[in-house]
């Protein structure tokens, strides 16, 4: 079933509200101005990743105030939607939305008019399903031993069998020793992975540089690396402190290096200053803009791109002459101080290309195939948006943003991938279900979490534990407000109070009590 | 005494946490103090004072008034103090704050409808229903309390509602007029129970007023105990001391209020009174200032003692002393075994384990008592210390008691008796990193001062010999022992958990030892065989070969005796270099010996070095680590044994005449500098005349330290070829650099040909005076030599220049170390925090305490990093070996 519908973000107050006394009215702040059919569904999204609700809409009119309506906001409100109810609906991400053409991802996290599947069911996509000669093995190892192998054992057999052409016998004699030792590598029950992995991240972290910089894959980019990029990462930092894009472009693209460039070109964010000088005169209160022809050219940026990017100062009344080669810029009321802003914020006004990407370059792959655009800042939502793009293999070093734009799982992995490289980098060996444990503690509950108070620390379960970590007294005194219970689960608490913690043998509750002879 | 308990111990299962209530605090108090005293004159305790007896004691001889008990048998008892006024608690300010802001201040409300009441308590109970902990209900509450306080008129009682203001730290106003603790604790009071869930409150633990103290807690002396010096002056804890100002100003507070004084001064005492309160609990309240001793130095009060690394909490709670502990310096001792630890005699008659005496063992137990604490004898023998009788007392052994304990000794009692060789004890040393920087070692008792170990046995706890110490600890319960001798002893740690290989393995001279073994295969007399095996436990020496009627052995033969029999193996050496066969390889007919072969436990080909037997790296000591323990474990005292024979009967040395070179060789060094260093000028005059041209997104001056840089490293670097050009594999630090066991050949190139530019910041050196580096060039000048390019070799010695900026360029080095430990060391203890309660459970799920599900299959195929094959879960090349066996292997060649 193909609809039109609606999608805008709200508070979760509001959804509430919306819930408790529906039917109801709604005011929102945008207009609808393309005929709808009704009754329609539209969607709530509350983070502008995921949509969560889904509210029946019968009727859609101009706003006016009346009385017993739910408002999204204060001020500017435009339409008064009828919402007949509101549904829960397992979470769709907003990146799953289809859009029309000429609107980027971005701008349909707010609100946009899109074509959408309507999803029954939660369709868990395997990696890739097994096929015909690796289901067979898979059945033949459940059957003879009552045992599922991992998907990547499985893969190596069938492939080793192809490799080397193995009969039947063989194969089973094989599998019967990769089952054999599949169940001896097995990991203990109660064995205390978590401290393990925490310990073999963290023991190498002595042998890390400390050197911020380094060059990776592009000479003229500098990238963080080492401990500071490892610590970085458990944060779960906004905002990486180099954010990088490798952007790959699909087929027909990524061969013509001009090509590229063009988008590389579109990419790259050209501010006023990097492309003209500006001149500030007292005499007369004015600004010059005094464009470099040269500059001008390698960004593709012309005159009128500068006057219409000026249009855009709404806050200023701004007396715009062009006289030939340079822009003259007059303030109505000038004074020194509206001056000095005014040729602050016009540095900075950006002229073309995506915000935060301040540096795109242009540069062959390391298979030396194709053309890769690296990029200095990162934007992927609005890179993805890019016609050019090859979505599937661009990638950022924002783990945060790859979270919002493409989910927590995506999230889980880039955090994964990144930490290996990290430590792959600095020529240390650390096995990948360590950082897969990390990752998965990081982001098991639906969003990025930081290794440390603000983050998962600072929500454990006991009182103890969080005490003995950091800000020892605010825990306690809530702690007794609260009227916590402690239930001593965890392995700090028991330390606490001196008794054997709950991992490995201390786990075990089962106790043999010997017959009396 | 305590008496251990055997069999089922109890467990605490949970620990409720609550307010107190100014009832509670009276009913749980012993004394109520009213003098602001301590001790009179005789120093004894005044009653109703701060050190009432009734609190607990802290000096011996007397009793608690109490529970009657005497000095360590009395836990201490509360007592309290009557508050003449109210104050706020520090701790709860802000939350009485948002309880003023929330409610009405007429009726006590919360102030919302009683739909919206009943909407939010649904969700609370909704989110509860969903396993949300109290922490995580506490935002929605915050949410609730911001709707409440934006209210302006209560929808209870309609009365408006003025606004609140927090003057910190402990001041509130309403609307520019100061509400009193009083007033304000009337109006929690007023908060119905029912209204308190919302809050965040759980009405059967706390009531908001209880956050307005009326009755203040003493706590028992034996928390603030005090501190009698030499000179006998006596020395009261800091909580003590703000106990007594408080105390005195509750006094003079109570009499004005009493006797009717003015209200201004009642305000000023009632305000120090706060100020008081509020520093006994929390001495760096922001704000005001901290609370002083007479000396000047800041009080440590209930806050500042639960608080930071030195705190309770961090100090004492999660990291404990204990006894039967011992530290010394460490030193190496190869014959040891790498499960063993050498220990003292000393620590050994210090440290003891308790045995029960049972009716098999009980003459055994006689003999050792009767020896006493300090058997005398020319080899050491074992004695006991004390002896514990069943009913809990301890009984010190000394020479003259000895006999007539022995005499006395029954089944029941407990003696406590020296190490002895076989017992099992914890080794560590700091940091603790990782779980291999603590491991169980069999004890054996060894003359001098220091601990022992097999030097295969440095890595996992990173220790050298160059002044080390370590810690040692004796454990004292049969199940610590069982699980000590099965989970921590050292052969069960030969394998990381951190990459899945061994960390436990051959080092330095070990590695030598088996290159000079093993590479080209030289030949050993019959005598020299035997020297070289002589301190190895081996079955019959391998059959001889003949040449001219000589009888001789040769070397891969004698490493064979220690590998295990149908051991398989193919692999390439560390010294394997593809350029030898154009990267072709030709196996067993490696020109350079560098393809090693294993064909049932015997060594065909190949060097043993690094990438055989390292720590780390070793494939071979991966393969025999896989095994089982106990095979690993004799293959590294084998081996360290056999390395031992070798090295020390071939002599091995390295000195700086290693890295002597041809004069010839030395010229081509110089020609190579000098054109690089040409070069870079060439370059800077370019730059100059501005024809250089920029590289995309950098600037010119970027673009020319990049190109130097460049040039400057390949000019290190072609130095450093010419340099191993001249030294071949008969040079001893050459040896050791290419087998892996030390150094490496840039360090070597860097002795005998030039050391290279040096950096900081990944930059060339550009700082210290204006435009140079020193004051020996001119001005702006950026040749190689005036920005920290050393030419010369540490052979042949550094100019003082030179000199200069390989210190800049150390002292960088310094800083790193010193400020990485600090940051990672954070790190990590972040880390550990974060995943220390995740366990796999039976059925391979990672769980954490409150059950939650981390990962439905650890690592997503259950295997156990450790068991895996250098993260692989199964190794195909191995199985097919194992299958296969000989016929792979040869196919595998193609």
């Amino acid at each position: 079933m193909a609809e039109l519908s609606i999608i805008w973000k709200d508070k979760i107050e509001n959804v509430d509200r919306l819930r408790m006394n529906a039917p109801v009215y709604y005011a929102v702040d945008f207009e609808i101005k393309r005929e709808l059919e009704l009754p329609l569904y539209g969607y709530i999204t509350l983070k502008g990743s995921e949509v969560n609700y889904r509210v029946k809409i019968s009727e859609i009119k101009g706003y006016e105030a009346q009385p017993g309506i739910i408002k999204k906001t204060t001020k500017k409100l435009k339409t008064l939607l009828r919402i007949e109810e509101v549904q829960d609906i397992a979470a769709i991400p907003l990146s799953e939305f289809k859009k029309e053409e000429g609107t980027s991802l971005r701008r349909v996290t707010k609100f946009s008019y899109g074509v959408l599947e309507e999803r029954k069911e939660i369709k868990i996509k395997k990696y890739r399903e097994l096929t015909d000669e690796e289901s067979e093995v898979d059945e033949y190892v459940k059957e003879k031993y009552g045992l599922s192998l991992p998907f990547s054992i499985i893969e190596k057999i069938v492939k080793t069998k192809n490799e080397l052409g193995l009969k039947k016998k063989d194969l089973e004699k094989i599998i019967a020793k990769v089952v054999e030792k599949y169940r001896k590598r097995l990991v203990d029950p109660y064995e205390a992975v978590g401290i393990v992995a925490a310990q073999s991240i963290g023991e190498p972290g002595t042998q890390m540089t400390l050197r911020t910089f380094h060059y990776a894959g592009v000479a003229e980019m500098n990238v963080t690396l080492g401990l500071p990029r490892l610590i970085e990462i458990v944060d779960a930092r906004s905002q990486p402190s180099t954010p990088t894009m490798s952007i790959y472009l699909k087929e027909g693209v990524r061969e013509d290096e001009e090509k590229v460039k063009e988008v590389a070109k579109k990419i790259e964010s050209t501010t006023i200053i990097d492309v003209a000088d500006i001149i500030t005169s007292v005499a007369d209160m004015s600004l010059t803009i005094v464009p470099d022809a040269k500059k001008m050219e390698g960004r593709g940026v012309k005159i009128e791109d500068i006057v219409e990017a000026l249009s855009k100062l709404k806050a200023y009344k701004l007396n715009v002459e062009v006289e030939e080669d340079r822009i003259k810029i007059k303030l109505p009321e000038a004074s020194y101080k509206k001056l000095y802003l005014l040729g602050e914020s016009i540095k900075t006004l950006t002229l073309r290309g995506i915000k935060g990407i301040s540096r795109a370059i242009v540069r062959k792959s390391q298979d030396g195939n194709e053309w890769v655009i690296y990029t200095q800042g990162s934007n992927l939502a609005e890179v993805l948006g890019i016609e050019e793009v090859d979505g599937k293999r661009t990638r950022t070093n924002n783990i945060i943003e790859i979270a919002n734009v493409l989910g927590i799982e995506a999230a889980r992995n880039a955090i994964i991938e990144e930490a290996i490289n990290t430590l792959e980098q600095q020529g240390l060996n650390v096995d990948i279900r360590h950082i897969m444990l990390v990752a998965d503690t990081m982001t098991y509950n639906g969003t990025v979490e930081a290794i440390g108070r603000h983050g998962i620390a600072g929500e454990k379960e006991s009182v103890l534990a969080r005490a003995a970590f950091e800000i020892t007294s605010k825990h306690l005194l809530t702690a007794g407000v609260l009227g916590e219970v402690d239930h001593l689960r965890g392995v700090a608490e028991n330390i606490i109070v001196g008794q054997p913690v709950t991992l490995g043998t201390g786990a075990v509750t089962l106790v043999y009590r010997p017959k009396k002879r | 005494m305590m008496r251990r308990a055997f069999g089922l111990t109890k467990r605490i299962n949970s620990i409720q946490f609550a307010l107190l209530s100014p009832d509670e605090i009276r009913r749980m108090s012993t004394v109520k103090v009213i003098t602001a005293d301590t001790y009179d004159d005789d120093g004894f305790p005044i009653e109703k004072g701060l050190m009432d007896l009734h609190m607990g004691v802290i000096e011996p001889g007397l009793r608690c008034k109490t529970c009657g008990g005497k000095v360590d048998e009395c836990p201490g008892h509360f007592g309290h103090i009557e508050l003449a006024m109210p104050v706020i608690h520090v701790g709860f300010v802000k939350n009485i704050k948002n309880y003023l802001d929330a409610t009405c201040r007429e009726c006590g409300r919360i102030k919302l409808k009683d739909d919206e009441i009943e909407i939010y308590k649904q969700k609370l109970e909704e989110a509860k229903k969903m396993g949300a902990s109290p922490i995580q209900l506490l935002l929605i509450n915050k949410k609730i309390i911001d709707e409440a306080a934006s209210r302006p008129i209560c929808p209870h009682c309609g009365a408006e509602q003025k606004k609140i203001t927090l003057d910190k730290p402990t001041t509130f106003r309403e609307e520019g007029r100061k509400l009193t603790p009083k007033e304000i604790r009337e109006r929690l009071e007023k908060i119905p129970d029912e209204d308190l869930p919302l809050l965040g409150i759980n009405p059967e633990t706390a009531r908001p007023e209880w956050m307005v103290l009326t009755v203040l807690p003493v706590p028992p002396v034996n928390v603030r105990p005090t501190i009698t010096l030499e000179t006998g002056e006596r020395s009261e804890d800091d909580l003590t001391h703000k106990l007594v100002d408080i105390i005195r100003i509750n006094q003079r507070l109570r009499e004005n209020r009493d006797s009717g004084a003015p209200q201004l001064i009642i305000e000023d005492l009632w305000e120090l009174l706060q100020y008081h309160v509020t520093t006994y609990f929390d001495n760096q309240t922001s704000g005001i200032p901290p609370a002083r001793h007479r000396s000047g130095r800041p009080l440590k009060t209930l806050v500042q003692r639960l608080k930071g690394k030195e705190g309770r909490f961090r100090s004492n709670l999660s990291g404990k002393r204990v006894n039967f502990s011992s530290r010394t310096v460490i030193s190496p001792e190869p014959f040891l075994s790498i499960n063993e630890v050498g220990v003292p005699e000393a620590a050994a008659r210090e440290l003891t384990v308790p045995i029960a005496v049972t009716e098999h063992n009980i003459e055994k137990m006689r003999e050792l008592v009767r020896r006493g604490p300090n058997p005398k004898g020319d080899k050491y023998i074992p004695g006991a210390n004390y002896v514990i009788r069943s009913d809990g007392r301890r009984i010190k052994i000394t020479e003259r008691n000895a006999e007539d304990v022995a005499k006395k000794l029954e089944v029941g009692w407990i003696v406590e008796r020296h190490l002895v060789n076989g017992d099992i004890v914890l080794f560590n040393r700091q940091p603790s990193l990782h779980r291999m920087s603590m491991m169980g070692h069999l004890v054996r008792v060894l003359p001098e001062r220091t601990f022992r170990f097999n030097l295969a046995v440095c890595p996992p706890y990173n220790a050298d010999f160059d002044g080390d110490e370590m810690n040692l600890h004796v454990l004292q319960s049969e199940e610590a022992r069982a699980e000590a001798k099965i989970l921590m002893l050292v052969q069960e740690h030969i394998l990381s958990p951190r990459f899945g290989g061994p960390i436990i393995g051959g080092l330095h001279d070990h590695i030598t030892a088996m290159f000079l073994l093993t590479h080209k295969n030289p030949k050993f007399t019959r005598e020299e065989a035997l020297h070289i095996l002589s301190y190895l436990d081996y079955d019959k020496l391998p059959e001889p070969h003949y040449e001219n009627g000589k009888e001789f052995y040769y070397g891969k033969d004698l490493f064979s005796l220690i590998l295990p029999k149908g051991l398989n193996l193919e692999f390439k050496s560390k010294i394997c270099d593809p350029a030898v066969c154009n990267h072709k390889c030709m196996y067993e007919k490696c020109p350079i010996d560098a393809y090693v072969v294993i064909r049932d436990g015997k060594l065909i080909a190949g060097t043993i070095d690094e990438n055989a037997i390292g720590s780390m790296k070793g494939k071979l000591l991966d393969r025999i680590a896989k095994m089982g323990s106990d095979a690993a474990r004799k293959f590294i005292d084998d081996l360290t044994r056999l390395a031992i024979g070798v090295i020390s009967y071939r002599g091995f040395t390295a000195g700086i005449d290693d890295e002597d070179i041809p004069e010839e060789a030395l010229r081509q060094i110089h020609e190579v500098i000098k054109e690089s260093v040409k070069k870079a000028d060439e370059l800077i005059e370019l730059y100059k005349e501005g024809m250089l041209q920029p590289a995309p997104g950098r600037s010119i001056e970027e673009t020319l330290e990049m190109e130097i840089m460049r040039v400057l490293a390949h000019a290190r670097d072609e130095a450093g070829k010419i340099a191993s050009r001249y030294l071949g594999l008969e040079n001893s630090s050459v040896i050791m650099a290419r087998s892996g066991a030390r150094a490496s050949m840039l360090n070597l190139s860097q002795m005998a040909g030039s050391i290279g530019q040096q950096s900081v910041r990944g930059q060339r050196l550009h700082r210290g005076y204006q435009d140079r580096t020193l004051p020996h060039f001119k001005r702006g000048d950026l040749g190689a030599k005036a920005r920290g390019f050393v030419e010369s070799s540490y052979k042949r010695g550094l100019t003082p220049t030179e000199y200069f900026f390989h210190s800049m360029g150390g002292r960088e080095g310094l800083v790193d170390t010193a400020v990485r430990t600090s940051r990672s060391g954070y790190m990590q203890r972040r880390l550990i925090n974060a995943l220390e309660d995740l366990k796999v459970d039976e059925d391979r799920k990672v769980i954490d305490t409150a059950g939650n599900v981390v990962q439905f299959l650890y690592g997503e195929d259950g295997v156990d990093p450790t068991r895996s094959s250098g993260g692989e879960n199964i190794d195909m090349d191995e199985i097919l070996t194992e299958v296969f066996g000989e016929k792979y292997l040869e196919r595998r060649r193609g």
